[in-house]
């Protein structure tokens, strides 16, 4: 029988606000345990929390980017159960009134594009951190950094539109790209900041009904979102074809061993006894500022993309790689305003740029070389002041000197030589060194041609304008 | 002339002529403490030292003429509201040697005006109950009569003014926790509306319902009291953003031209013929000084004590999740697992009526009930408070009996927990509706003990239920009673 996959995913993005969701203390990663605390976020007798405004305007600003509709009127509520690093015994997050609610967002898989639902965005605050060990010693004890507790979340949930893990994967990677173009989230998967969890389930192709389905934790980079995926679904379809049924269950991926192993059974599913709480009054959001957040937008991927194409004329794939991240989108743009030509910047910056960067595991933002410098490289190789080759030896010594193009050139002596006197002498002195090869190219075998400008150029440190040297050459050997 | 005996404003026209200083009127109230505390035991803790302290920058801040109206004034705090550096317990053994490391907004205001804190008094165990008989540290009794209940679960607070043990003191209210005290020991009692006063600090109970409010010797003074707590918090989004007026402008004698409401479905049976009869001399009271009476009708009071006890023990049951033997308070010393520690510590660290409520509460919210309960209790408290809503139209104000009998005796009620509940009868909707009452003498029984009668305001009407309460009390002086100790 021919299965096909049911797969939706819940999305914990932790957004970039300086302060927590409900209290003054900083969000910073990395600092000593329990340093970033105070008596709201510790849950002590008698506090109340206050929401952080920038917390929904990051919220909303996500809700638009993925074409929600955004509530005038939401309500936080309380979801409660126990547990060590959940200081107050329940979690303030939202419920029946989510902020944002039936957006979608495109993603294209295998060339085509395909419309993924997004049920709901609701905002909520994350937990603390248990540590069972103290710098690799395990003291009996267990200890709690309350650092990252009340650390705004958005929690966005997609409908179950998703057919495979290589979709899933897409999706999210997707989604990271808009919340790091809205400068809402870092995405950083291994960090936590980007969280994912799948609800998976398979059904014989071209049945409506849904199959049992299991939820999918602990896939904690887009690689294992698509593996963790793929394995369930292949085993919840030997599973049925051996002719048993799935349970509804939460299960691990594991990456060791690369399977999903069971956590829990739906008997021990949490009752969360969610009610609205009543320390917040209802979030109300004005239409008006909606509007003003929703002009706030910066272009996103998609239109970003398009534009490239269209205003650029660069072809598609260099638009999907020059739009992937909005700081390498500007930096390619910061460079063609200095040197338009679109092509020339674009394949040096997917070539030369991107190539070092990754060599460095740097991002674009980390680049040594600004775009007013790269651009300045493009100017002398188009005056031909140097030639391509020296180009590259440049840009190598601008990456790791942070130096001008300009400087380097002039003070290693490396511009181009188009004198032709100079090269005259040059290739006079090489014509008489090498009769043996001249004669050769005298009797018909032109190809040595290369290996006479190869030793001119040898002679000059690349310096020669392979051009002139050609036509002198040429010149010589003909006449 | 005793001290103790003084009210907040006659206090503070010595202070102001500089014929007392606030740390002699702090040292006769320390000696009346000595002299009563051990049979009223309204307090938890006493801070003599923390008073002459509190009372000696009084006297400088005097002496500087920085005084306010509560300046050098000696007072008692409820043990559910956050004293920094002093332990704050809410009569209960799970929060064990809590002391927290931060104040109250309310009690940083009182210090910022200058107070003197005495003490911090008793109450029932996270203010659940009528009778403050639910506290861990013992019963307070009424100084009226000592055998009978001082009310709850402000009971500490109320008893504690009723002594003469302090001059005014903070209480919450969240079913009638301030206005059944006062109306029990025959002081006054002020229920403030819902986000008039800050709750950041206050050890959440109910937190939709919970007010901070005073209790005092007379309504003056708690116009005073209510001018320096009243105000928006930042730290309490549920606080609410509106001007607060000077509440001694209210306080005049007569009532010409208001208008009373006397709900028909608050004296039925149940209420106790002598505080009927008390309540309804009142109204007669009311009406010489100038009111005008018209019958109204509340439809859904009947329901609202089922209400309560779905919605109050429902944020209960979630506000006392992290009393959990975690971070700080009481863990159980048979820990064993994680699981075993959490039911252990909470175990062994509640009381019976908090454990009765948690329970209550979690499953009026668990999966499946929330519909038939939680959810419907909160449909009917919308009906309970438009039924207030319809009936300000018609009134300025609505007087009511405080509740349906006098102080009951120690252990009468206690093993019936319905019949304890009933205490709160005529309080409760007040609660639900979000709206401000306060509890006056009115009267005494023929037992001797005092009877309160409640006037009830529409939002943001103390002023005009102080405006009631004052002249009633002028004209008939049942404040001036003072219980002999």
């Amino acid at each position: 029988m021919e299965y096909e996959a049911v797969i939706g995913l819940e999305v914990h993005a932790q957004l970039l606000t300086k302060s927590k969701i409900f209290c003054g203390c900083p969000t910073e990663f990395g600092a000593d345990p329990n340093v970033n605390t105070c008596p709201v976020c510790l849950g002590m007798p008698g506090v109340l929390p206050v929401l952080n405004g920038k917390v929904v305007e990051f919220a909303v600003k996500t809700g638009l980017a993925l074409h929600c509709e955004i509530a005038g009127h939401s309500v936080f509520a309380r979801k409660n159960y126990f547990y060590p690093d959940l200081p107050k015994g329940y979690q303030i997050s939202q419920y029946e009134l989510p902020l944002a609610t039936g957006g979608y967002l495109d993603v294209e898989v295998d060339g085509q594009e395909r419309r993924i639902g997004i049920t709901r965005i609701h905002l909520e605050e994350d937990a603390g951190k248990l540590m069972h060990e103290i710098e690799g010693t395990v003291t009996g004890y267990s200890y709690v950094d309350f650092n990252r507790t009340g650390v705004p979340l958005l929690e966005i949930v997609s409908e179950p539109d998703i057919r495979s893990g290589e979709e899933a994967r897409i999706y999210l990677q997707t989604l990271r790209t808009i919340l790091r173009y809205l400068d809402v989230c870092d995405g950083n998967m291994e960090e936590g900041s980007l969280r994912c969890d799948a609800n998976v389930s398979v059904r014989p192709r071209g049945e409506n009904r849904y199959g049992t389905r299991t939820e999918v934790k602990n896939m904690n980079s887009f690689r294992f979102v698509r593996e963790a995926l793929d394995y369930e679904i292949n085993r919840q379809i030997n599973v049925l074809e051996s002719g048993e049924s799935v349970a509804q269950e939460t299960r691990l991926w594991d990456t060791g061993q690369g399977m999903t192993i069971s956590m829990r059974g739906k008997e021990e599913a949490h009752d969360y006894r969610y009610f609205p709480d009543p320390d917040l009054v209802p979030l109300k959001l004005e239409t008006a500022w909606i509007e003003i957040v929703k002009r706030s937008l910066p272009e996103l991927p998609q239109e970003k993309k398009e534009r490239f194409v269209r205003d650029y004329s660069i072809p598609r794939y260099d638009s999907d790689v020059l739009t992937s991240s909005k700081a390498l989108a500007d930096y390619f743009e910061a460079c063609v305003g200095e040197f338009p030509q679109p092509k020339i910047v674009s394949n040096w910056i997917m070539g030369e740029v991107l190539r070092m960067l990754k060599r460095d595991s740097g991002e674009i933002e980390e680049c040594p070389i600004t775009p007013h410098q790269l651009a300045e490289l493009f100017q002398l190789l188009e005056k031909g002041t140097i030639s391509g080759k020296i180009a590259k030896q440049v840009f190598e010594e601008m990456y790791t000197t942070g130096s001008s193009a300009g400087e380097i050139v002039r003070s290693q002596g490396l511009e181009q030589v188009s004198d032709e006197t100079e090269l005259e002498k040059v290739i006079a002195r090489i014509v008489a060194e090498n009769p043996e090869t001249v004669a050769k190219y005298r009797s018909g075998k032109t190809k040595v041609l290369g290996f006479l400008v190869g030793q001119v150029m040898k002679e000059t440190k690349g310096k020669a304008n392979p051009e002139i040297v050609n036509r002198i050459l040429q010149g010589k050997l003909t006449s | 002339m005793q001290l103790h005996t003084l009210t907040i404003h006659e206090a503070h026209e010595q202070l102001k002529k500089k014929a007392l200083s606030s740390q002699e009127l702090t040292q006769s109230f320390l000696k009346r403490i000595e002299e009563v505390e051990a049979r009223v035991k309204a307090y938890i803790t006493l801070t003599p030292e923390q008073a002459l302290e509190d009372a000696k920058e009084a006297d400088r801040m005097i002496a500087r003429g920085e005084m306010t109206a509560l300046t050098g004034i000696p007072l008692a705090i409820k043990d559910v509201i956050c004293t920094k550096g002093i332990a704050t317990t809410c009569a209960s053994k799970i929060l064990g040697k809590f002391v927290p490391f931060y104040d109250a907004t309310i009690y940083r205001r009182l210090k910022t005006a200058g107070a003197v804190t005495l003490g911090k008094a008793n109450m029932d165990e996270f203010a659940m109950g009528s009778s403050t008989e639910n506290s861990s540290f013992g019963p307070t009794r009424n100084p009226w009569d000592l055998s009978t209940i001082p009310g709850g679960s402000s009971g500490g607070s109320a008893a504690a003014v009723a002594a003469d043990e302090c001059i005014a003191s903070l209480g919450t209210d969240t079913g009638g926790s301030i206005r059944q005290p006062a109306s029990c020991c025959g002081i006054v009692g002020l229920k403030p509306t819902y986000g008039r006063v800050s709750r950041f600090g206050l050890i959440a109970f109910g937190s939709s319902l919970d007010q901070i409010g005073p209790l005092t010797k007379d309504v003056r003074d708690a116009a005073l009291m209510m001018n320096v707590i009243a105000g928006y918090d930042p730290k309490d989004t549920t606080s609410v953003n509106t001007g607060v007026p000077d509440y001694t402008a209210f306080l005049k004698d007569d009532l010409a031209g208001v208008t009373i409401g006397v709900p028909r479905e608050y004296f039925v049976a149940g209420i106790e013929a002598e505080v009927d009869t008390a309540v309804r001399e009142a109204i007669e009271a009311l009406k010489d000084l100038g009111a005008n009476a018209v019958e109204i009708s509340l439809p859904h009071t009947d329901y609202a004590l089922s209400v309560y006890y779905l919605i109050a023990p429902a944020e209960a049951s979630s506000n006392l999740a992290r009393y959990d033997g975690v971070k700080y308070g009481f863990r159980s010393s048979d820990k064993g697992d994680l699981l075993n520690m959490y039911k252990r510590s909470r175990s062994e660290g509640f009381g019976p009526e908090v454990k009765r409520r948690i329970m209550l509460g979690t499953y009026a919210l668990s999966a499946g009930y929330y519909d038939a309960y939680y959810k419907k209790a909160s449909q009917v408290r919308t009906l309970i408070k438009k039924d207030f809503e319809k009936a300000f139209q018609t009134c300025d104000v609505i007087v009511t009996p405080t509740a349906p009998t006098p102080a009951f005796r120690i252990g009468e009620k206690i093993a019936d927990p319905l019949q304890m509940y009933n205490s709160d009868v005529f309080t409760i909707p007040v609660n639900l509706a979000g709206i401000p009452a306060s509890s006056i003498p009115c009267g005494f029984s023929s037992a001797g003990l005092p009877i309160g009668l409640q006037i009830i305001g529409g939002h943001f009407s103390e002023g005009k239920i102080m405006q009631v309460a004052h002249a009633y009390e002028q004209q008939t002086g049942w404040h001036k009673k003072r219980p002999l100790l």
